[in-house]
């Protein structure tokens, strides 16, 4: 509880004063809803001081009139307090009811069996009453109208920055000048910025319409700061000319005023699609490192081309689409599960490769490449007889599927936005395990020099076989990213193959933080080039620059050193 | 010159007989005999026959490059398609309004985007003789800058192979727009004639089996003078000790690049005589599985043999040949666990295998 | 002694002839660690130098540096008065005369011997006069006398792969020798050798000076010891320790201590 929002608090109680008439009762209300605010301690002793209004509201309710129901709203709302908010928003919605045989006002949900009652006054569960019991209280369309404007000003006050948002938008809906006044009030004690913008914007709206030079030029002021498609359709609209060129605005310094203003305007739109195409680049990137780091393992530690990573994500991404099977009820569960699961399949299929192939194969990497890409060959085929050739669609849970929607102009995707976290999950993980662990120690050794580290005791072949099923198991969890975005088929990766070799040879081979770049740097590549040439257009750009690329710098952007890389 | 060869190499003799033998046998026999006789060879073995010996070229292409040169290209399906895309250019230009739009001058897939005139770079295509040398300059000009950029720098090993790859896949996205104006997604078809005959007939189809085989056994006599000449010698030597070559003054770079733009207008060739006897090309023979298939015809038949790859592409050909019609699912399994095998128990190929047997025998 | 049937030549080696090689302030650095640090160093016509030091002191690196393998941070190397060697690749600084043996063998073992030699051979060297190219008998001439001199006439036509890790040092240098040189750089020559070899390979090197410089990097003092007639320079840390005949250098302090430690 701050001091500035009991300011506020009373200065909403100078603006009713002045709209409404005195009541002596209301007065009184007001005084101990602030008190209550004041004092949250004291809340006990204040909800008795108000069980006379609402025993004496909640009466005036139930009676036939509309005029006394009218009033009893007025009462309510004067009180100010939360129980009050709740039985007027359940009067709107057509939840409140009179319990006939107790002659009381509850509060009731539909359920199967009938209502599910509370207590209006109280609060009190009373369990569940056939829908015959009860009477509905109704209203009149214009008292719905105005408790629908009460019940806005009173959020307008509320705590939460997000039901004073509401409030505003509800209040923007049916806007009179009393409403106007508010809003005016209520911007200049406004400390949430986005209800500020919010209150701007739905002024700034009304405001344009006035007949008044400088009420029109204030309300571009108002509106020159905001990001919404209605304000730039608006502003927009000032310049139109009919037939006979009359502009719409008849005024030459608002029309001017409003062209500065959009200029201004169209300026933060570019930023935002700045944002938009470097999020876009991003999580494009993060789906490239994720492909990539798997293979940056393989490939650039061990020095293995391995031609079935695509496959190995592949293999992740059916296990998605096997453990959604399973548990049809729990998308999300099941997404969750299938990173553990992913990558011990993939591990599992990863280490087989490595001990029934590869192994055989060191020293000779065009060989192994051509071994590995039967391998491939064979998973892409025994996913084709197992699964059919054609794409599997897997489901996105809730919370994964929809956007984040900042303004009119910016929202982002929010699976492509956990996919960009699940990146940085699993580089930041990787990178502990090659740095803190035993293991990490071990491949690093085995990397740099084989026979001392075999001299040494390390169990190379083991670690061989681990490190492989590393970088396999992550080319499974990646399957489980790619799963999300894109359809499950036997082709899945085939279609990411070149990329994250891309990735890696452009990052410079053995190194890590080089893959994370490169992806990223590609990704947003990919999607600046998108714009001007096109999808494809731009995939081929940057294949095409990357290919020169290497010619420059054949060690790719951060390179090994020393002697042991010039061999 | 037979009979030298013959002398030194009694496997190469017989090689180049029996394709001689195919290609002159089988067209024969197609058009003489009649399609009861048992003599008789229908039209389909005389497509298909024609088909292995392109194969059999290309596989031979990239045996220069890689057996020969150490070099993993794996984009040499690029080159075989840009041939074909030249040839098919040429046929597609002879088509003239006999197409189903009846556009005299632009194919059906110019007039169905509302092209109203040829893009420059099919200017020229409806002369055979300007075809056939683009059917060698644009692969050839593609390996010279490629090859020009890449061995200049040293990119070498697997790094090569990749970015070959990437060439290839590039390729194919591009081939795949309809504004490139190739024929996008469905490429170019419907073929009519060929210097003026008709290319569906028995005969042309003949001819172009025997123009088959006689060109795989010119280029095979070719690679194999180039590669028992000095420079066939220091190719072998860059490929084993690249270093030390250039130690002795070579410049190894030239050398890889000579070849490499060889090879590339090889398997130019090999796409050219396909496409009219398959009567189509599509973006799809850009794939880099296109390109990583070759490879396994060579390492099948045995690397830096010649031989070897010819054999290999035919076998190869023909297991896909009876596998795709028997069970086509088995197909990818057979190629998969064949690029395991060969590349673990088989490393110098079949005629390795034998060589190595021969040798022993005599010993 | 004179297993090889060779003269040893009779040099004068007496100093103030003119340097073929100079190096000056050469600096070399992989990742912080300077292989060579300010590295100067002269090289006279038909000297045979020997080059010793211990393990790290940038006798490879040195090498690498002249053979234009590694580009240095900073210095200046140059061959005769007028060739600035740091503006040539590998191709072109061997056709200017500057010729090296590795420290592992490297022959073509899928070679024979004679076409070993005939790869080395100093004639023209583009792509296609090598696709044209035919021996004449001057040629064959030359080959014959070099297989000769490395003693490997008899194994003339065997393939360079099952040649003995001693013949395959020697057609390492018989192919130097086919390219005529002016400088020769010898890594390790006797590394893995019998001591027979040993002495073969020392006849054999005292038997070249004189019409080239030879520049040998030996680890073996005995060999060392065997062949150095005038200066021995000792490499320490990537620069040099000291200079001077084998008897000064073995007796500096200096070098017992980096040889010995402390």
């Amino acid at each position: 509880m701050t001091w500035q929002s009991c300011a506020s608090t009373l200065r909403i109680f100078h603006a009713e004063k002045e709209n409404m008439k005195p009541n002596f009762t209301r007065c009184c209300c007001c005084l101990m809803a602030i008190l209550m605010l004041l004092l949250p301690s004291l809340t006990l002793s204040e909800d008795s001081a108000n069980e006379a209004v609402y025993t004496a509201a909640l009466a005036r309710l139930n009676a036939t009139s509309m005029t006394e129901r009218s009033a009893a709203i007025d009462q309510l709302a004067a009180v100010k307090a939360p129980r009050a908010i709740v039985i007027l928003q359940a009067l709107l919605d057509g939840h409140l009811f009179n319990l006939i045989l107790e002659n009381k006002l509850v509060i009731g949900t539909e359920i199967d069996a009938g209502y599910k009652l509370i207590d209006a006054k109280s609060g009190q569960d009373l369990g569940i009453a056939a829908r015959e019991a009860t009477q509905k209280i109704n209203l009149n369309n214009s008292l719905r109208v105005s408790l629908r404007k009460t019940l806005g000003r009173l959020q307008l006050n509320a705590n939460e920055a997000k039901a004073r948002m509401n409030a505003v938008q509800a209040i923007a809906k049916d806007i009179d000048s009393e409403s106007l006044a508010l809003l005016r009030e209520r911007l200049v004690v406004e400390k949430d910025v986005g209800v500020q913008d919010e209150i701007r914007l739905v002024l700034g709206l009304e405001q344009l319409n006035s007949t008044d030079k400088t009420e029109r030029l204030g309300a571009i002021d108002l509106l020159k700061d905001q990001a919404n498609q209605e304000v730039v359709n608006r502003l927009n609209a000032l310049q139109d000319q009919d037939t006979e060129g009359q502009f719409a605005e008849t005024d030459v310094d608002v029309r001017n005023y409003a062209k500065a203003a959009l200029v201004k305007i169209n300026a933060r739109l570019k930023v935002y699609a700045a944002i938009e195409t470097l999020f876009f680049g991003l999580s494009l990137g993060a789906v490239l490192v994720l492909a990539a780091i798997g293979l940056a393992i393989t490939f650039g530690v061990m020095g293995i081309i391995n031609m079935a990573h695509g496959e190995l994500m592949m293999l992740g991404a059916y296990t998605t689409y096997v453990m959604q099977q399973l548990m049809p009820d729990h998308l999300g569960w099941a997404l969750i599960l299938s990173i553990p699961a992913a990558f011990v399949i993939s591990a599992l299929v990863g280490i087989a490769i490595e001990r029934g192939i590869i192994r055989f194969l060191y020293g000779r990497p065009l060989e192994t490449l051509l071994a590995t890409f039967g391998v491939s060959l064979f998973l892409q085929q025994t996913v084709r007889s197992i699964f059919s050739p054609l794409n599997r669609s897997v489901a996105s849970p809730e919370w994964m599927s929809g956007t984040w929607q900042i303004n009119d102009f910016l929202s982002l995707t929010w699976n492509r936005f956990y996919i960009l976290v699940f990146c940085f999950l699993v580089f930041a993980l990787l990178l502990q395990i090659l740095k803190r662990t035993r293991l990490g120690l071990e491949v690093r050794a085995v990397a740099q020099n084989r026979t001392m580290a075999k001299a040494m005791g390390i169990p190379t072949a083991r670690v061989d076989a681990l490190t492989f099923g590393l970088g396999s198991g992550i080319a499974g969890i990646a399957g489980v990213a790619l799963s999300q975005i894109t359809n499950v088929g036997p082709n899945l990766g085939q279609a990411y193959i070149v990329d994250s070799f891309m990735v890696v040879v452009f990052g410079g081979v053995g190194n890590l933080w080089g893959t994370l770049l490169a992806g990223f740097s590609l990704g947003i590549a990919n999607k600046l080039l998108e714009p001007v040439a096109g999808a494809v257009l731009a995939k081929i750009l940057v294949l095409i620059f990357i290919i020169l690329f290497i010619q420059k710098r054949p060690r790719g952007l951060f390179p090994q050193k020393g002697r042991a890389a010039e061999s | 010159m037979l009979a030298t060869l013959y002398k030194q190499d009694k496997l190469a003799i017989g090689l180049l007989g029996c394709i001689a033998l195919i290609s002159v046998l089988v067209p024969v026999c197609n058009l003489l005999f009649p399609v009861d006789s048992v003599m008789h060879f229908s039209a389909y073995t005389v497509s298909i026959m024609g088909k292995y010996l392109t194969f059999a070229l290309l596989g031979l292409s990239l045996d220069l490059i890689w057996g020969y040169c150490g070099i993993l290209a794996l984009g040499q399906g690029a080159f075989f398609a840009l041939g074909g895309y030249a040839m098919g250019m040429y046929l597609m230009r002879q088509i003239g309004n006999r197409s189903v739009y009846g556009n005299p001058l632009l194919p059906d897939f110019m007039v169905f985007l509302n092209w109203t005139e040829l893009p420059w770079y099919w200017l020229g295509f409806d002369h055979f003789g300007f075809a056939a040398l683009m059917v060698l300059v644009v692969p050839g000009l593609l390996a010279f800058v490629f090859g020009w950029l890449a061995f200049r720098s040293r990119v070498t090993g697997v790094y090569l192979s990749i970015i070959t790859q990437a060439l290839t896949y590039a390729l194919l996205l591009a081939f795949f727009r309809n504004e490139m104006g190739f024929g996008g997604n469905n490429g170019l078809t419907d073929f009519k004639d060929i210097l003026g005959f008709n290319i569906q007939s028995e005969a042309v189809r003949g001819s172009l089996l025997m123009v088959s085989g006689l060109v795989l056994i010119g280029a095979f006599m070719a690679s194999r003078w180039v590669m028992l000449s000095k420079l066939g010698r220091v190719v072998t030597a860059v490929r084993d000790q690249e270093s030390r070559v250039r130690f002795l003054g070579y410049r190894v770079e030239h050398f890889k690049l000579w070849v490499f733009v060889l090879s590339a207008m090889l398997a130019g060739i090999a796409g050219a005589l396909y496409v009219p006897q398959v009567g189509i090309i599509n973006p799809s023979e850009f794939s880099p599985l296109n390109s990583l298939e070759i490879v396994i015809w060579v390492a099948i038949g045995g690397r830096g043999t010649l031989y070897g790859a010819i054999v290999g592409a035919v076998l190869v050909n023909y297991a896909k040949t009876l596998l795709t019609g028997w069970a086509p699912e088995i197909w990818l399994f057979f190629l998969g666990a064949t690029f395991i095998l060969v590349t673990i128990f088989l490393p110098d190929g079949l005629v390795g295998f034998w060589q190595r047997h021969k040798h022993e025998q005599k010993q | 002694m004179n297993v090889l049937g060779l003269e040893a030549r009779q040099v004068d080696n007496s100093p103030g002839q003119k340097p073929i090689l100079y190096l000056e302030g050469v600096s070399v650095s992989f990742d912080g660690f300077k292989a060579l640090n300010n590295l100067s160093l002269y090289i006279d016509t038909g000297e045979l130098r020997c080059l010793i030091g211990p393990n790290g002191a940038g006798k490879t690196t040195l090498m690498d540096v002249i053979t234009g393998k590694t580009k240095p941070d900073s210095g200046s190397v140059y061959f005769g008065q007028t060739l600035d060697l740091l503006k040539m690749d590998e191709p072109a600084i061997a056709e200017a005369g500057i010729c090296r043996k590795f420290q592992k063998p490297s022959v073509f073992e899928m070679l024979s011997v004679f076409e070993n030699l005939e790869l080395a051979l100093a004639t023209h060297k583009g792509v296609w006069a090598t696709l044209f190219a035919k021996l004449n008998n001057h040629q064959r001439e030359r080959i014959e006398q070099v297989l000769e001199t490395i003693g490997l006439t008899e194994h003339r036509s065997q393939l360079a792969g099952i040649l003995s890790h001693g013949q395959k040092q020697w057609l390492e240098i018989g192919m130097l020798l086919m390219q005529e040189p002016k400088v020769m750089l010898v890594d390790e020559p006797v590394a893995g050798m019998t001591q027979q070899e040993v002495e073969r390979t020392a006849q054999l090197l005292l038997s070249l000076q004189g019409e080239r410089s030879i520049i040998v990097v030996e680890h073996d003092m005995e060999f060392v010891r065997s062949i150095a007639q005038h200066r021995v320079t000792v490499l320490h840390e990537g620069s040099v320790l000291t200079e001077g005949t084998m008897e000064e250098v073995q007796n500096d302090p200096r070098v017992k201590q980096v040889y010995l430690g402390d």
